[in-house]
């Protein structure tokens, strides 16, 4: 055993885990499937005085889909903050309803990470390398959080501060992220470059395209993985495609704004250069993807 | 409403060390352990389910892989604590065969010499076991060389002796398709023992 020692909490229920958390604040990390934070206690880069484990809270397992009405979560699919990354990966509804997150699912890690990682625990985490922050960003998905305090919901741009860091109190317990439902016609890709399977990618895009009847672009979603110290939004880059037709100079042009203003890290896997410059590549493969994907819905429908 | 840094919790019920109860193979074992104990470790030092081999300890090489409910699971990133008292099914690679009964898997696996030292074996064999399962149980769909590599990407093999490995996960597919379906699908996997092991 690597982890140092700590004081063990299982509350049973989401009143107990709100007070547990309440209680010991700042001390204490929260488990859920432990396979970011299990790692950093191995390696002590990490070494919480508490950690609550929220496993036993069992409402927290569900993955719904709710349809449009009345609700405050009408028109969004709810992963429950105990939900595996495996068990909506093998979900047969998500392909349809919420395309980019079952795109990218399969590139987290591997199926032994998944079958114990959390949706949710991916995105509290906030890697910036990891693919769930990209998806959640891109999406405006809204992140569902309880407290002593009440409960909140956080969207997705006001979410990642910096590099692990997130507008989380110490106290706050994730009980949910919300992605709304794809649009008809929504086309969707996950694409990144990664020294091997399963490692972290060098760079990563998440890309989501929506067309109208005449096949031209109502609604583009662009964020990059891996670039920054916080998953980045290509917002300009997203403006321009919007009322294009989408061709390959479109995707070009996409990929150059995208890019243009990022300054990505120099490590030992990758240098800063190369980084933009498959970032760009990747955006324009993601692009090609998501709308050979919202083609192929057209066919269909 | 956090105490001051240092200042002890005494009112928190949490706790350092506790009994924990796991379903084992088939058997509820039970052990006293520190809460940071690892199921690895549980299995290894408490239970003496020595099968289960430890390589890095933080998630990396997959030696450790178990199966918690038919799913592959890294055995050094959960605590042992985590699945104390639930309906969880842990199986070790103990819990797959014996030397005289042996898994299909661990079958294949030794008839494709799918290992050199060893130490890494029960944790392919894990993943392997439980790929198949989800296999079968997503209908069987047509697997090409691509997919056995990925499958079994979660795990390192320090002497590099892939390429044998990859061979004994055809040879147990082979043998799947061959006991449960036509002549026609295990043309398309001895296909796939062609494209493996050229």
């Amino acid at each position: 055993m690597k982890p140092a020692p700590f004081t063990y909490h299982r509350p049973a229920d989401l009143d107990s885990l709100v007070a547990t958390m309440a209680d010991l604040g700042d001390e204490a990390k929260l488990l859920a499937g432990g396979q970011s934070l299990v790692p950093l206690l191995a390696l002590r880069l990490a070494s919480p005085t508490h950690l609550v484990d929220m496993s036993r809270v069992l409402d927290l397992r569900a993955v719904d889909v709710h349809e449009a009405g009345e609700s405050a979560d009408a028109g969004y699919l709810v992963v429950g903050a105990n939900a595996t990354q495996r068990d909506v990966e093998l979900d047969l509804r998500i392909a349809a309803r919420v395309p980019l997150l079952a795109d990218a699912l399969p590139l987290i890690a591997h199926p032994q990470i998944r079958n114990r990682g959390t949706v949710c625990g991916s995105i509290a985490h906030a890697d910036p390398a990891a693919e769930l922050p990209a998806v959640a960003l891109a999406l405006d998905a809204r992140i569902v959080v309880r407290s002593a305090r009440g409960t909140r919901r956080i969207d997705a741009s006001d979410f990642f501060l910096s590099y692990l860091e997130t507008a989380l109190e110490p106290d706050d317990v994730v009980v949910a992220v919300e992605f709304p439902l794809a649009a008809p016609h929504t086309g969707a890709a996950f694409h990144e470059i990664s020294r091997r399977h399963g490692d972290f990618a060098m760079a990563g895009v998440a890309a989501s395209l929506t067309l109208d009847h005449d096949g031209r672009i109502v609604d583009a979603r662009l964020a990059l993985s891996g670039v920054a110290s916080i998953p980045l939004r290509a917002a300009a880059a997203e403006a321009g495609l919007v009322g294009a037709a989408p061709t390959d100079e479109a995707f070009l042009a996409a990929s150059s704004e995208a890019t243009a203003l990022l300054d990505p890290p120099d490590d030992i896997h990758a240098t800063a250069a190369y980084r933009k410059h498959i970032a760009g590549v990747l955006v324009r493969r993601a692009l090609r993807a998501a709308h050979e994907r919202a083609l192929a819905g057209f066919e269909q429908s | 409403m956090n105490s001051a840094p240092g200042t002890p919790h005494e009112e928190a019920p949490g706790v350092r060390s506790q009994d924990v109860r796991i379903r084992v193979n088939g058997e509820d074992r039970e052990a006293y352990v520190e809460v940071r104990t690892t199921l690895a470790d549980v299995l290894r030092d408490e239970f003496r389910l020595t099968g289960t081999h430890l390589g890095c300890e933080h998630g990396v090489c997959g030696a450790c892989t178990v199966l918690i409910d038919g799913r592959a699971v890294r055995s050094c990133l959960v605590f042992a604590v985590q699945l104390d008292g639930t309906d969880a099914s842990v199986v070790t690679v103990e819990g797959l065969g014996t030397p005289e009964a042996m898994h299909p898997v661990q079958q294949a696996f030794y008839e494709a010499m799918s290992f050199q030292c060893g130490y890494c074996t029960p944790g392919f064999v894990c993943s392997t076991v439980a790929f198949l399962d989800e296999w079968r149980a997503s209908g069987r769909p047509a697997l090409d060389e691509r997919d056995l590599r990925v499958a079994l990407s979660g795990n390192l093999c320090r002497c590099t002796g892939y390429q044998s490995i990859v061979d004994g996960l055809a040879l147990a597919v082979e043998r799947i398709i061959g006991d449960e379906t036509t002549t026609d699908a295990a043309i398309t996997t001895a296909t796939i023992i062609t494209t493996t092991t050229e």
